[in-house]
């Protein structure tokens, strides 16, 4: 099972790194969420992998850790709010400049009419 | 226990709701509600300024849960000296916001500003991590929107880039945190420090990865090279008082090192040792080098200011990585002194904007009272590169005189003289381009600009105002540096405090912690 995690993980965040290079917003936005699913995850397995045990002290022989269940809530809770951010200005960005590139080429062009 | 501690969190995050949704319509009422809350926070802050001067460390537990267990809010004196700092800040930047009607250009930019004080005030007075995490959160979507305020173009461009750089560091900080989780099973910075002293040598490496993964995340908003790739377009490109205001963001970074790499991660804790200063101080050195550098070569005087801040943080971050006492000393000085000097830049590129339609550093038509301008800017661009006889050059002084007994002092002190050539040259072309090749006859005037989003002076509400504003923010400079004095004895206190780790672990733990059974160990470990 520590192999199939760390696998997925990597597998996860490599996906989400090769997307976010692409400089499009589309596959920005993918790669931002591969990459919260795989940081996700890896916070769950930071309170050690453990199965069929309730996360509760003393209601069993074992117990799983809850506060990464916590923090994963929390994470959850960001990454969300923020991929809805990113899709909202991303679209105002494309609508606005006409291009979904995430580079701008010349970021204040020198003649007086910049901006 | 100090309740005030949590005031300068908690009264922004019940104003900014308040602004948002009771008096969306009413722009005089936000802009009273929010002057008034934020000249609260001031006197808040300038309180709490005054109770951390005594030396003791205030820990303040919310909801009352014992300190490994719950979060905590810890007050001593560097989170003091920051929150007056960004209350101080705040004030008279969202005077000059006001005034200069950048406020009425967008929606929603009182509860915006609102968010962003109440995320950065969280951020410098936390003592847990995950909520280190979660502020960092509320300022940047505070910031997010703050950013893109008024629209156009290519603020809308600049803004996807912004939040796409900052949620990849998120992420980044996430993945630090499930390391630091991981190893050490707390996330309280005080009960980290005591547990990250007790590993066994085995978990050394891990710790190491969540260490450089956590400096990777605070640099990256502290924009030191190669991670500063954000800040140009951003600060560029904000609506003026939202850059004035983003100077103290990357200043939370530099604070969130001081904070975690004296406290934690320490040079004298043996499975990090030198680590951080060896990666932080080439690092910084880089940054100061192409800070300076892009400000002899920014075409406008947005940019040029921008890049001015990003070789300012190399300067911050030289004597943050040194992690002696004297240096630390030094860079609380400094920290102080470019904040304030690339915010009253940053206003003043937004004057030069209202009068010319842009700051392309190209000849352009005499401006109003471009005598006045000029002034300010003269002051602020001395400060910044660090002429006397303002703050900027007792800064560097003292950062040079922290680092004399560093081992690589002679590429240090190289690069610190080096540089400030290079940007007292930057600075001096760019306001003999600005304010005197305008004088210059047969210089045509530029076309109307369609996609113009600045604030045009006929659309300032209160000119004079802003100006004044401006001028407070270079009074600031100046009280900095006749008051050199009593503000260095404050960084010293500051920096003895930060590394009489005992005190803070004890204000926040209590003298015998109970999440570890045998503290009297730990202590001789270390």
């Amino acid at each position: 099972m520590e192999f199939l995690v760390a696998a997925a993980i990597g597998i996860l965040t490599a996906g989400g790194v090769y997307l976010m290079l692409r400089l499009r917003t589309f596959p920005v936005v993918l790669g931002l969420s591969l990459l919260t699913y795989a940081v996700n995850s890896f916070l769950f397995a930071s309170g050690r992998l453990v199965l069929d045990a309730p996360p509760v002290l003393g209601a069993g022989e074992t117990y799983t850790d809850p506060l990464p269940q916590a923090l994963v809530l929390t994470a959850i809770v960001i990454a969300f709010g923020m991929t809805a951010l990113v899709v909202i200005l991303a679209l105002g960005a494309y609508l606005n400049a006409g291009t979904d590139a995430l580079d701008i080429d010349k970021p204040e062009p020198r003649n007086p009419s910049d901006r | 226990m100090l309740h005030w501690i949590v005031a300068p969190i908690v009264l922004p995050a019940l104003v900014a709701p308040i602004i948002a949704l009771a008096m969306r319509h009413d722009l005089v009422l936000q802009r009273v509600f929010s002057l008034a809350s934020t000249s609260a926070l001031v006197l808040i802050a300038a309180a709490l300024f005054q109770a951390a001067a005594t030396g003791a460390v205030e820990s303040y537990e919310i909801g009352s849960w014992p300190a490994p267990f719950g979060i905590v809010l810890v007050l001593d004196r560097l989170s003091a000296l920051m929150v007056t700092l960004t209350a101080v800040l705040a004030l008279v930047v969202l005077a000059y916001a006001v005034a200069s009607g950048w406020d009425a250009r967008g929606r929603h930019f009182h509860a915006l500003y609102q968010f962003q004080l109440m995320g950065l005030f969280g951020a410098m007075l936390t003592g847990d991590i995950f909520n280190l995490f979660v502020f960092f959160e509320i300022l940047l979507i505070a910031s997010y929107g703050l950013m893109i305020h008024g629209g156009g173009r290519m603020r809308l461009r600049g803004g996807v880039q912004y939040v796409v750089f900052n949620l990849a560091g998120s992420t980044l900080f996430l993945f630090a945190l499930g390391t630091i989780y991981g190893v050490m099973g707390t996330l309280n910075m005080a009960d980290m420090a005591v547990r990250a002293a007790e590993l066994p040598p085995g978990d050394s490496g891990l710790l190491r990865v969540a260490a450089a993964l956590l400096l990777l995340v605070f640099v990256l908003k502290g924009a030191v090279l190669p991670l500063h790739f954000w800040l140009p377009n951003t600060y560029a490109l904000a609506p003026a008082p939202v850059a004035a205001l983003f100077a103290v963001m990357t200043k939370v970074g530099a604070y969130s090192v001081i904070r975690v790499y004296t406290l934690v991660f320490h040079p004298e804790l043996e499975a990090t040792g030198t680590m951080i200063a060896d990666i932080l101080i080439p690092a910084a050195l880089l940054t100061l080098a192409v800070g300076m550098i892009g400000v002899l070569a920014g075409g406008t005087l947005a940019r040029v200011v921008a890049f001015a801040a990003i070789g300012s943080m190399g300067t911050l971050f030289l004597a943050i990585g040194a992690f002696t006492p004297q240096a630390t000393a030094a860079a609380v000085y400094y920290l102080v002194h470019s904040t304030l000097a690339a915010a009253a830049l940053f206003l003043i590129v937004d004057q030069i904007r209202a009068r010319l339609g842009s700051s392309a550093l190209v000849a352009q038509p005499p401006m109003a009272s471009g005598g006045l301008v000029a002034a300010l800017f003269f002051g602020a661009a001395i400060a910044m590169a660090g002429m006397p006889p303002l703050s900027g050059f007792v800064g560097k002084l003292l950062v040079m005189d922290a680092l004399r007994a560093h081992p690589l002092w002679i590429w240090i002190w190289a690069t610190i003289l080096i540089t400030s050539l290079i940007s007292v040259v930057g600075f001096a072309r760019a306001g003999s381009t600005l304010f005197w090749m305008a004088h210059d006859a047969g210089t045509p005037m530029p076309p109307p600009d369609a996609e113009a989003r600045v604030n045009r002076i006929e659309d300032q509400v209160h000119p004079g105002a802003a100006l004044a504003s401006i001028g407070a923010m270079l009074g600031l400079i100046v009280a900095l540096t006749v008051l050199a004095g009593p503000m260095m004895r404050q960084a010293e206190a500051t920096a003895a405090q930060l590394h009489d780790r005992q005190a803070y672990i004890e204000a926040v733990l209590g003298p015998a912690p109970t999440a570890n059974p045998n503290p009297q160990a730990a202590d001789e470990e270390r």
